[in-house]
Formats: C-alpha cells, structure tokens, sequence
C-alpha cells in the first residue's frame, strides 16, 4: 500500500512538474499566429516550421554549438580545480582553510547587474571578450565554489581510514585519488557535472555580456525572436525545447552514478 | 571527523583560488570604488565618501523591496526544501524507474531563466494557457497582471516548479549514499517510516540540506530574469524584488554610484543571512562543538 | 532464545535459477540448537552474508522454510522475529545520545518508560557503557559504537538469537580481543543463541561453540572447532581452517596402506581395494620430523624452513609432492633431509573433495555398476 501511494505522489508530481513543459511543446509545434488565436491541448495543424528555422539558420545551431562548447569547458575546469581542494578541505586543516571555504560561496552572492560593467573591463584588458574561454571561466565564479562545497560533503562522507590504508600500501597520491578515492564519490561527481552544466547552461547575463558574434549563447539569441511585431512564441518555444535536450542527454549519462549509492559506508 | 593538520594542503587549493579571484577581486574593488563616487562620465568623477550607502538605507522602496524578498526568500525555503525531500523520498531508488525519475525531475531546471518566464506568461493566460484556462474554468477569477495575490501566487509557482528539482537531486543523492545497514537496524529495532526517517535519514542529510538551502537562500534573494518576465515587478510594486528594483535604479538614473552602493549592501546582507545559517545549519544535529 | 531450524533453504538472487552455479546458497537443511554460539566460516562470497540475512529477515529465501523454536518465520519481516543483529560497520543513531539509542528499540515497542530505564541502565552497566550513557553516540569510538549496537540487541528482553556480521571489521587489533571477551561473556550470561559471521578462522574457533564452514554457495561441515580440525569432512574445510592448513598427497589406495609415488604409509583401518585417485590429508602439527630413520618413517628433502617464533613451520618433499610441517620453538630440525613419520591415527582420506570413511567391517568392497 505504502509503495502505491508513493508512485502515486510521484506520478501526481511529473504530471504536474511536464505541464508547463508540455505547454512549450505543445506551443513548438504550431506557428505563432495559432498560438494567439485559439486555445487547444495539442496541435490542430501541427508544423515543424519552428524547428526548421531554428536547423536551417546558421546563428540559431551556433548558439547551440557555442554553449555546447563554453558549458563544457567550464564543467572541465570547475571539475578539474574543484576536486582537489574539495579532498584538501575536507581532510585537512591548514591556514585560513573556514575562511577560504566561506569566501568561495560568497561569489555566489554578487547581484549581478552592476557587477557586469567592470566584469566587461577586465575581460577586454585581458583582451578575452567574444571567447568562449571568456564565459567558460567567467562561470567558474559560481560553478567552481558549488563544486567545491558539493564534492566537499561527499568526501567528508568517506572514512579517512580508506586513504591511510591506501597510503600505507605504498599508494602515490595521484593513483590512490584516482582509482581508489574518486569511483567512492563517484555519486557527487556525477551531481557536480550536472549542476556546474545547469548553471553554465541557463546563465544568461555574463554569457551575453562577454560575448558580441563569435561565442554568442543560445539563450541570448533566443532573445532575438522579438521582433517589431512582438514576440515570436512559437519559435522561442521551439528553441526552449531544444535547449533541454542536451541537460536532458547529461543527466542520462550521469544517471548511474546519481542512482547507485556508495560501495562503502558513511561511518 | 578530525583531520590532519598540513598547510602543505594550500597547494591543492591554489587552483581554485585562482580560477575565482580572477572573476571576484577586481570587479568587486571596482564596484566598491563606483559605491563611493558620483560618476559623470569616464573622467569626470566626485568623491562624495558614504552618501550613496546613506540614500539607499533611506529609501523606503528599497526597504520595501528588501521586505519583500525577504518573505519570497522565506517561502521559497519553507516550501521547497520539504517538498524535495518529500518526492526524492518517493522516487525509486534503482532501476529504470530511477533513471526515469532523475530525467524528468532535472528538465526544469535546464531551461534558460527568460525563457522559463516567457512559457509561463502564455502558461498562465486565461485565453491561450493551460493553467490561466484551468482556473477561469473553475470559475476563479485569476489575473496575476491586476492582481498583487494572484501575482505572487504566479510567481512562487513558477519558483516552485523551477527550483524544487535542485533541492530533490541533493537530497536524492544523499538518500543514496546512506548503507543499507541503517535500514536494515531501523527495522530490526522496529521504528516506524517517520522515526527512520526522523533519526536516520534526516541527520544523515545535514551536509547536503546545508548546501540546499544556502544555494536556494542565495539564488532566489537573487531572483531577476523570471518574475521580471513575467510580471515586470508588477502589478504596481508587488513583485519589484531586490534585483529587479536594483535594475531600475542602474538603468533609470544613468549613474552607476547609487546603483553599486546597492550592490555592495545587496551583497552584505545575503553574506550576513548566509553566514547565519551556515553556522546554525553546522551546528544543527551536532548539538555541541566537536 | 530460540532454537533455529533451517528447512530445504536455498537463495538465488535471479528470478529463474537454472544450475547449481546460479544459486548464492545452495539447499541447506540443519537444526541449529538453541543458546549455543553459531560461526559462520568462509571466503567472501561464499553465501554466509546471505544466510544471515535469511536468518535475520532481512532477505526472503527463494525455496526452503525458516523456523523459530518450530515456528514458521519465512515470510516474517525481521521486526517481527524478535532478532538483533550487529553489522559489520557500526550502526548507530548519531544524533541521539547513548541512552536513547539503547532505549529507542523499546520506546518503537512501547514499553512503559520506567521498565526502559531499568533495563538500558542494566545492559549499560554490563557493557561498560554506564558513563557515557548522556553523551552523543556519533562521538564515541568504534568499538563502543559496536557495543551500542549490541546492546540495542540486548535490552530486548525477548529476543531469540543476536546475529553478527563480521563485527570487528572496524575494530582496533587491540581492543578486539577485549569486545570478543565481552561477547563471549554475554553469550555465558544470557544463552542467547548466537550467529557470526566471519572470515577469520581466529575469531570463529575462539567464539563458537559450533562453526558452520561455507564456501561457494555451500555449507561444507558444522562441527566444534575440534571436529572441524581433527576430521575435515571436505579438503576445503581442512586447507581453510589451520594455519598452515592441512597437507594433502595425491595418493592411490590398497587396503591400509596409501601409495604417494614409491612410497608406502601406514593407515589406522581398512578402507578396501579402492580405485582411482585419492587424497591423503595430515595436519602439519601431526607429522613428526626426525633426524634419523625409524619404524615408517619416510625420506624427505627439506626445502625451506621458518621460524615464526612461537613454532617452526618446515617445509619437505616427499616424491614430487611438497608438505608443511610444524614444529614446536624448541624443537631442531635436520638442515637438508630428513625422516618423515605419518602417525596413522591422524591420516584422512579424501575422494573428490570429500572424506572416506575407512570400510565397515562385514560389508561388499565395492558396488559394481550396472
């Protein structure tokens, strides 16, 4: 009994959490002027003009390639910095290390609008503005201290006494954080990567800020389908739903790690 | 857990500092010398010391945006928080049901924050959306354009629907990881789902609950792309929160001093409300000081 | 406490089990008495993990019954059969103090809160745990974390056997031998029937009254530590326990007399004309060593030797074929040959695995195949 009603809280709440996504959906697959003018729960004349346009125009698939290409990026040197000092902060003490672990999060917490100003200044100093690699570290800022913090609480959860065995059988560092130490918190790996690739993905005002043509993102041309005759809400719909596919593709892969919980114990 | 005492660790996090101060220091420095200045254009500029920090305390809309989103922030936490521990609770822990779920769960959050508000103001129309529809259906009278409840009740859904699936990954991720061996005990001592859940997976959630509510604290006192969306802060001020207040100002008054006095406030106050809670949240379930 | 008895019981984990291969644990039937101390004995993986957890309710056995002093449990979940069970890291409630762990299986059974205090007071005092018993458990060590769990078990007053699944894992060397003292002491006091499962023949032959040697899905032979030395009924059982572990020769039978190589060694009884390819097996701590030849004794190379402290473990070869022998400290053994003496007593025989029983008198040698 108790298993059914929590399929059923389950399913009550995709249903629910798919609406307004189904909504979108519903909305990509008819032109703009059916969308304005009547309601209905699917598609009358279903059409894939939207999807079309959006393949067939070179700056609308380069933006999906461009944040393909910065998002991965970050997710590489955010994974790469952060789970290093995660395992130093959450195995040893050392000079100003509470101060430095709060310090991170607090990049989270700039309010960005009068922060992009001077952020545009020091990437064109540094003469970076139109790269990738320029909104690939610039998300570093808030994806770097989420991962540090996450993978933080997933090592302290691993017993210290697994790296002193390690250590006493001869391992070297590097071996034993890669073949011992990483497959037991391969569960917060696998939310790290995903959360670091969310908030690269859905980041709209750095992203835009630093980029004019060349590594423009998705998310900033989708703001060009208002036009002069308002918005074109069957494409940006269209485009919305295209831009779930590659998180969606993301989590599918990460999917194992996320699901199957620790060969060891938190003791 | 008591940890060996090495500063040689240092080395091991000079990456990321690195990585973050190049994003952090500069700008912030610049925004704290913008605070203090009256800026006329690039080369004309006044010191005028603490003015700019003394206006934006005195402002009553600010204070009013502040005590707005102080209780969007505290609703936001009062609700999400339960609600995704309560559906990764219900979500199955293996098989395809599992890979379905994390799927499913995760596609809100991928969507770009404008267009989210974009979906949701066709969404919540009562000619063309499905939940605008609904409501008038039921013979409600719902306009979140004319009316300050409806916009707020707009608003916490749209927030609620977006972010409750981060707090389910978190919390789903450290149900996960918690051994068998603990509720093969609970049951063998006999206790019930609630008291397994009271003293086994609830402690055993503090490290991720922690991070969960500080990223949701931060991000939703944050919150500008989706309610400015959709409701412009409106109607009248209802849903004008910090951010979007903030924006009004920096784009409104061409003079950038008024606007970074904010922003450093701004930012003062989610360190102070965070700091409170990372300490309290640190403490909690320890009881006392290890 | 209960007497446990185990009906036809077998375990696979797939849904369809087609081979013996298939099965975690093979068919197994055995009346387990009740208030002794139980060890289940193998290699990892050998199923001793799943029987326990049979036993405990934790896992439904795929074919077979489970009883309780002749009580059906099989389809009872583990609260409901009056178990505790200590597992192989320690479980604890690490938010509550030490007091409320030990009542928290009482107060989920509603027992009246005077009756709690009482009782956790007892079960503290005797696991020495009466003055920490307002401190958080999440603070303690290791092994007093292993007596919380244990004594969760124990203040039930009915329960019927305390299950333990490899409990000193996480234990210091030192402070092991003292919880094992303490559970041997528990075990006198309360004649709870007992099952441990282990790996370490030590901690089996110290705490059980019986052990039960599993390996490969299989339970192999249940007996005192001293059958389970002196007559292995399987090569495994006699190769796992003992360290070294039992020598075995590939050797063909005559009547009392086994055959390794060119060499003749003397049995204790008859086992007839027996065909095909035998395994003689000895202890090393049975076979004697000398410098000189006497009445049967065999030459023997002596290819190593090692000195352990406490004994001397000597290796020879007897024709092709290498044996262990154990010496006592102060005994001296010949440097480069020597004489090796098989006391017949000690000799086992071994057929494909599996001890021979020497022939009973009066009957056939040998049935012949139709």
């Amino acid at each position: 009994m108790i298993m059914q009603k929590r399929t059923l809280g389950l399913i009550f709440y995709f249903i629910l959490l798919l609406l307004p996504i189904y909504w979108m959906l519903n909305m990509s697959l008819r032109t703009n002027a059916d969308i304005m003018r009547v309601f209905t729960f699917y598609p009358q004349n279903l059409t894939l003009e939207n999807y079309i346009k959006i393949f067939s125009d070179p700056t609308w698939y380069s933006g999906y390639l461009n944040s393909i290409y910065y998002v991965s990026m970050n997710v590489v040197i955010s994974l790469v910095t952060a789970l290093p000092a995660a395992y130093a902060f959450s195995r040893y003490n050392f000079l100003g290390d509470k101060h430095l672990f709060f310090w991170l999060l607090t990049n989270r917490m700039a309010p960005p609008a009068v922060f992009l100003l001077p952020f545009f200044q020091l990437y064109s100093t540094f003469g970076l503005i139109d790269t990738h690699f320029a909104v690939a570290l610039s998300h570093c800022l808030f994806n770097v201290p989420l991962a540090v913090w996450v993978l933080e609480g997933f090592m302290s959860g691993v017993p210290r006494e697994i790296d002193e065995m390690a250590y006493i059988d001869g391992y070297s560092f590097p071996r034993f954080f890669l073949t011992i130490f990483m497959p037991l918190i391969r569960t917060g790996i696998g939310v790290t990567a995903f959360f670091c690739f969310m908030f690269s993905w859905v980041e709209l005002l750095l992203a835009r800020t630093l980029t004019t043509t060349e590594a423009k993102p998705i998310a900033a041309i989708m703001t060009r389908t208002v036009s002069a005759t308002g918005l074109d809400w069957g494409l940006l719909a269209a485009a919305g739903i295209l831009t779930i596919v590659p998180g969606a593709l993301v989590i599918w892969f990460v999917r194992n790690h996320l699901a199957k919980g620790f060969a060891m114990g938190r003791v | 857990m008591n940890k060996w005492n090495d500063n040689k660790a240092w080395f091991m996090v000079i990456p990321v500092f690195l990585v973050v101060a190049v994003s952090a220091i500069l700008p912030l420095m610049t925004v704290v010398n913008y605070s203090l200045q009256d800026i006329f254009s690039p080369t004309q500029r006044i010191f005028v010391g603490t003015e700019w920090y003394r206006d934006a305390l005195t402002d009553p809309r600010l204070q009013e945006a502040f005590g707005r989103q102080m209780l969007f922030s505290g609703l936001v936490l009062l609700i999400e928080i339960p609600l995704g521990i309560l559906i990764a609770l219900m979500m199955p822990k293996k098989g395809w049901g599992a890979s379905l779920s994390l799927v499913l769960v995760a596609l809100p959050l991928l969507i770009p924050w404008n267009v989210i508000g974009t979906i949701w103001i066709i969404f919540t129309r009562p000619d063309i959306g499905l939940f605008g529809a609904a409501i008038n259906h039921l013979g409600l009278v719902f306009d979140h354009t004319a009316s300050p409840l409806d916009a707020w009740i707009t608003v916490m859904l749209m927030e609620v629907w977006h972010w409750t699936p981060l707090v389910v990954l978190l919390a789903y991720a450290g149900l996960q990881a918690i051994p068998e061996a603990y509720f093969h005990a609970a049951k063998i001592d006999g206790a019930s789902s609630w008291a397994t859940f009271r003293y086994i997976q609830l402690p055993k959630l503090r490290g991720v609950l922690t991070i969960a509510i500080l990223l949701r604290f931060m991000d939703s006192f944050l919150i500008y792309a989706e309610p400015f969306v959709l409701t412009g802060g409106g109607p009248g001020n209802a849903t004008t929160f910090l951010s979007i207040y903030l924006v009004k100002i920096a784009v409104g008054q061409f003079d950038l001093g008024p606007a970074a006095a904010f922003s450093i406030i701004y930012f003062l106050i989610i360190l102070l409300i965070s700091w409170l809670f990372y300490q309290v949240l640190l403490k909690a379930g320890t009881g006392e000081k290890s | 406490m209960a007497r446990i008895e185990l009906k036809n019981l077998a375990h696979a984990y797939q849904p369809n089990p087609k081979d013996a291969a298939d099965y975690a644990l093979k068919p197994i039937d055995h009346v387990w008495q009740d208030g002794l101390a139980y060890a289940l004995l193998g290699p990892s993986g050998c199923g001793k993990t799943t029987l326990l957890n049979i036993i405990s309710g934790l896992l439904k056995p795929s074919q077979g019954q489970i009883l309780f002093d002749g009580t059906d449990v099989t389809t009872r979940a583990p609260q409901e059969r009056n178990i505790a069970q200590v597992f192989q890291f320690p479980v604890i409630y690490d938010t509550m103090s030490v007091y409320n762990n030990l009542a928290f299986p009482l107060r989920n059974r509603k027992v009246a809160e005077t009756n709690i205090r009482s009782r956790v007071e007892e079960i503290a005092e005797m696991l020495d745990l009466s003055a920490d018993l307002e401190k958080r458990a999440a603070n303690l060590s290791a092994d007093a974390k292993q007596k919380i769990s244990l004594g969760r078990g124990l203040v039930r007053s009915d329960v019927a056997a305390i299950l333990f699944d490899e409990p000193l894992t996480v234990i210091d060397p030192h402070l092991k031998l003292l919880l094992r003292r303490k559970l041997k002491q528990i075990h006198a006091r309360f004649k709870l029937t007992m099952v441990y499962v282990t790996h370490d023949q030590l901690e089996a032959l110290t705490f059980a009254d019986r052990v039960v040697v599993m390996n490969d899905g299989q339970v192999l032979q249940i007996g005192t530590p001293q059958e389970l030395f002196e007559t292995p009924r399987h090569t495994f059982v006699g190769f796992f326990i003992g360290s070294p572990g039992m020598n075995f020769l590939a050797c063909r039978v005559s009547r009392g007399k086994a055959l390794v190589g060119s060499a003749q060694i003397a049995l204790a009884a008859d086992y007839g004309a027996l065909e095909g390819d035998f395994e003689l097996g000895i202890r090393p701590e049975f076979l004697k060593l000398h410098a000189t030849q006497t009445l049967g004794s065999l030459p023997v190379k002596i290819c190593e030797n090692e000195n352990l402290g406490s004994c001397k473990i000597i290796t020879v070869q007897l024709a092709d074929q290498q044996l262990k022998v154990r010496l006592g400290e102060e005994e001296t053994p010949p440097t480069t040959a020597g004489f090796l003496e098989f006391p017949a007593a000690w000799i086992r025989l071994y057929a494909k695995g599996l001890l021979v029983e020497p022939e009973p008198r009066k009957q056939p040698t040998q049935e012949v195949p139709p």
